[in-house]
C-alpha cells in the first residue's frame, strides 16, 4: 500500500467518522451548559435556578423537545474568571448546544463572549443588563427572565398608583445600584427626598436608617441584594421606620428566600415582580405543586426562571423537530417562544429581551403559620419592554 | 442637620465602637501581653455567634444562649491557646500570621460542617421594636441594650485591669513580658487566662450582633481588619487605647457615612456629593489612622512608654 492511498483512505475514513458523529449528534440528544453561582454566600439564586431548570426536564421524561437532555452543571463560585475558563470547556470540550444558567450580570457579561464568539446560543435566566438589551444586543442572546431595570420601574410606577410623593432611595454604591435607581425614578413622578448608595457587602444600616427617619419620607424603596436587603429589612423593622413609612421593594427582596429569615417582619410589605407563586395559570399551578413536591419548599422568581429557560428550550426543539443543526430555524423558533410561560402572557422584543407584564405582590399568611407572596389587582405594568431596544440593531 | 438627628447617630457611633471594643480588647491584650498576632481572633467572634445562634435555639432563650456561647468560647479560646498557640509564641510574626490565617479556614470550614452556611438567631421579641428615649426620637431597643452590655463591660474591663491582681499582672505583661516573668509571674497561666477573656469578650460582640448583622461563616474576617485598626490607634496592649480607640472609629466610621454627605452638598451639586460621600466615608477610618501613626508612631495609649 503506497503512502498515497494510504492517505486517501484516512482522509475518506476520518470523512466518513466527522459526517457520522455529525449525523448521530443531531438525532441523538441535546447537551447544554448550565453555569451558575451554586456555592457561597450567594448560592441560593443559583441553585434555585437549577432546581427549576432540572424539575422542568424531569416532568418532560428528562428530555427537551423530544430529544434526550443532557445538563452540564457548572459552579462558578461568584466568580468572573471560573464562569469564563466553564464556558470555554464547555463550548470546547463538551461542544454543548446552548449555554444558560448565570445570575449575576457581571458574571455574565465576562463569560458570554466564550458563547457569542464562537456562535453558541446563551439564553439567560436572570442576568438582563442594559448593554446587551441596547447597543451590544446580539441574535445569539435571549434574555427569558426580566430586564435589570423592570422591577424597578414597576416599583416607581406603583409609588405613583399608591400618590406617593416623597421617596427615598437606597443602593449599593456599584453600577447596577445605579441603574436600578435609575429605573425607579424613570417611572417616579414625585419627589425623591433623599438618595444613599452605601458600601457594596454593607451589614450595619443604623447610620442610614437614622437620615432616612430624618428625612421623613412617605416611602423608602431600596435595591440591596442577598443579605444586604435581609439585614436593611430587620433594622428597619426594629427602628420603627415601618409606622410612618411604606417600604417598597423590589421582588427578589422580598422572595421566599428573604421571607425566611426576616421572619413576621416581612408581613404586608409590598414587591414587584413578573411573577407569583399564586399565579393561576395552568402551567404555574402545574409548577409550584411539582418544586413543593420535588423539594419541599416554596419556589422563588429565581426558580420560576429556571423552569421556563428549560420551556423555551423545549418549545423551540419541538418546533424545529430537534433538527438542531439549522441553526436559523432554532433562532426564529426560540424568538416565537411558542410556550406556556409561568408568568403568563410572555414574547420576545426585538432585541430579545421579554414583553411582559409586572404585578404587585404582598406578602401574608400562607394558612399554615408562614408567610407567601400573593399578587393582586391588575398588572401594575403592562405589556412591559426596555428603554433600550431603541439602539438594538437588530430589527424583526 | 438637626440635633435629634446628631444626637442619634452619636448613639449608633457609640454602639458600634463598643462593639469594636469587644473584639480589640482581646486583640490588643494577645497582641500586648504576649507579642502574638492572633489573625484568627475574628474568627472567635464567629465561632462566639453560631455557638450562641445554636443555644438559643436549643434553649429557646435568648439570655441563656448568649451566656452559653460566652462561656464556651471562652473555654475554646483557652483550649485553643493551651493547645495551638502557645507554640507560636517564640516564633517570629511571620509565622504567627500564617499559622493563625490557617486557623481562620479551618475555623470557617469546621463551622460549615457543624452547624452550616448560616444560622438564624432574631433578638428577642420584647426588644424587637423602638423605644421613645426623646419625644421624636424612637431608638431600636435592642440596639439599647448593645449600648448598656457595651458600657457595662468596658468598665468590668476597666476595673479588673486597674483594680485587681489580675488586671495588674496584665499590665506588667503588657509593658515588659520579660521583667514580669523574672519577677515571679506564673506567664503561662496568665496567657491562656488572658486568652480565654479575649475570647468571651468577642463571642459577647458576635451573640449580640448576630440578631443585627448575620450569623454567617466568613462573619470575623471583615470585623477584624476594623478590630486591628482600632488597636494600631490604640497603641497596641493599651485597654484604654482600645476603647477610645474603638469609639473614634465607631463613630467617624457612622458620622462620616452621612455628615460627609451633608458636609459635600453644601458645595457639590448632589450628583457629585451621593458619588464624593460613600467614597469618603470608607476611606475616613483609615486617614484617620495614618493622622494617629504620623503624630504618634506608637498609638494613642501606647502600653510601653
Amino acid at each position: 500500500m503506497s503512502a498515497r492511498t494510504h492517505l486517501v483512505r484516512s482522509a475518506a475514513l476520518t470523512l466518513a467518522l466527522s459526517l457520522l458523529a455529525c449525523a448521530v449528534h443531531a438525532a441523538d440528544k441535546v447537551k447544554i451548559g448550565f453555569v451558575s453561582t451554586l456555592s457561597g454566600p450567594s448560592s441560593a439564586l443559583g441553585i434555585d435556578i437549577r432546581d427549576g431548570f432540572l424539575l422542568a426536564i424531569k416532568l418532560n421524561g428528562g428530555k427537551l423537545g423530544n430529544l434526550p437532555a443532557e445538563v452540564l452543571v457548572g459552579d462558578d463560585q461568584f466568580k468572573p474568571d471560573v464562569a469564563k475558563q466553564l464556558f470555554e470547556k464547555n463550548i470546547k470540550r463538551d461542544k454543548v448546544d446552548f449555554m444558560t444558567g448565570v445570575v449575576f450580570s457581571n458574571i455574565m457579561l465576562a463569560a458570554l463572549p466564550e458563547a457569542l464568539d464562537s456562535n453558541t446560543i446563551y439564553i439567560s435566566p436572570n442576568a438582563a443588563p442594559s448593554s446587551m438589551a441596547g447597543k451590544d444586543c446580539n441574535p445569539l442572546f435571549f434574555a427569558v427572565a426580566w430586564p435589570n431595570d423592570a422591577y424597578h420601574e414597576a416599583a416607581g410606577q406603583y409609588a405613583n398608583t399608591r400618590d406617593l410623593k416623597s421617596v427615598y432611595l437606597v443602593a449599593p454604591n456599584y453600577q447596577a445600584g445605579k441603574d436600578s435607581l435609575a429605573g425607579f425614578k424613570r417611572m417616579f413622578k414625585g419627589t425623591v427626598v433623599g438618595e444613599n448608595y452605601t458600601k457594596l457587602g454593607q451589614l450595619d444600616y443604623a447610620a442610614e436608617l437614622a437620615e432616612i427617619r430624618a428625612a421623613k419620607p412617605q416611602a423608602v424603596y431600596i435595591f440591596l441584594p442577598g443579605g444586604m436587603g435581609i439585614n436593611f429589612i430587620k433594622q428597619y423593622v426594629g427602628a420603627g421606620l415601618g409606622k410612618d413609612t411604606t417600604l417598597l421593594l423590589p421582588g427578589f427582596s422580598a422572595d421566599q428566600d428573604v421571607i425566611d429569615p426576616v421572619g413576621g417582619a416581612m408581613a404586608g410589605l409590598f414587591n414587584t415582580a413578573h411573577w407569583s407563586p399564586d399565579f393561576t395559570n395552568p402551567a404555574n399551578v402545574k409548577f409550584v405543586a411539582a418544586f413543593q413536591k420535588e423539594y419541599k419548599r416554596v419556589p422563588t422568581l429565581y426558580a420560576s426562571q429556571g423552569y421556563d429557560d428549560a420551556l423555551l428550550i423545549d418549545a423551540a426543539l419541538r418546533d424545529t423537530k430537534g433538527k438542531l443543526e439549522d441553526r436559523k430555524a432554532v433562532l426564529a423558533a426560540l424568538k416565537a417562544a411558542r410556550f406556556d410561560s409561568v408568568r403568563g402572557p410572555f414574547k420576545f422584543n426585538t432585541n430579545q429581551y421579554p414583553i411582559q407584564n409586572y404585578y404587585v405582590r404582598a406578602i401574608g399568611s400562607d394558612g399554615k403559620g408562614g408567610l407567601i407572596n400573593k399578587s393582586f389587582g391588575e398588572p401594575i405594568l403592562k405589556n412591559h419592554g426596555d428603554a433600550y431596544v431603541q439602539s438594538c440593531a437588530m430589527k424583526p | 442637620m438637626p440635633g435629634l438627628l446628631i444626637l442619634e447617630q452619636t448613639l449608633n457611633g457609640l454602639q458600634f465602637g463598643l462593639m469594636l471594643f469587644l473584639l480589640a480588647a482581646g486583640l490588643t491584650l494577645v497582641f500586648g501581653v504576649m507579642d502574638m498576632v492572633n489573625l484568627a481572633h475574628g474568627s472567635l467572634y464567629m465561632v462566639g455567634a453560631f455557638v450562641a445562634a445554636w443555644l438559643v435555639k436549643l434553649s429557646g432563650s435568648f439570655v441563656l444562649g448568649v451566656a452559653g456561647s460566652v462561656v464556651l468560647t471562652g473555654l475554646f479560646g483557652m483550649a485553643l491557646e493551651a493547645g495551638l498557640l502557645r507554640t507560636l509564641y517564640t516564633r517570629d510574626h511571620l509565622s504567627q500570621v500564617l499559622a493563625t490565617f490557617a486557623l481562620i479556614l479551618i475555623l470557617n470550614d469546621g463551622v460549615k460542617m457543624l452547624f452550616g452556611n448560616d444560622l438564624p438567631l432574631s433578638a428577642p421579641a420584647a426588644l424587637g421594636g423602638p423605644v421613645e428615649l426623646l419625644p421624636g426620637l424612637p431608638y431600636p431597643a435592642y440596639r439599647l441594650l448593645i449600648l448598656g452590655v457595651g458600657v457595662a463591660l468596658a468598665l468590668l474591663l476597666y476595673l479588673l485591669v486597674q483594680h485587681t491582681r489580675l488586671g495588674a499582672l496584665v499590665r506588667a505583661g503588657a509593658s515588659n513580658r520579660e521583667m514580669a516573668s523574672a519577677m515571679g509571674t506564673n506567664v503561662t497561666r496568665l496567657f491562656t487566662g488572658v486568652f480565654g477573656i479575649g475570647a468571651a469578650l468577642c463571642a459577647v460582640a458576635g451573640a449580640l450582633l448576630g440578631p443585627l448583622l448575620a450569623v454567617q461563616v466568613g462573619m470575623g474576617e471583615n470585623i477584624l481588619i476594623t478590630a486591628f485598626v482600632v488597636v494600631v490607634i490604640g497603641g497596641i496592649g493599651s485597654i484604654r487605647g482600645a476603647l477610645v480607640g474603638a469609639i473614634l472609629v465607631g463613630a467617624i466610621d457612622t458620622l462620616g457615612r452621612t455628615l460627609l454627605q451633608h458636609l459635600f452638598r453644601e458645595f457639590l451639586s448632589p450628583q457629585w456629593a451621593s458619588a464624593a460621600g460613600p467614597a469618603a466615608a470608607s476611606v475616613a477610618v483609615y486617614v484617620f489612622m495614618a493622622v494617629v501613626l504620623a503624630i504618634k508612631p506608637q498609638g494613642l495609649f501606647p502600653a510601653r512608654s
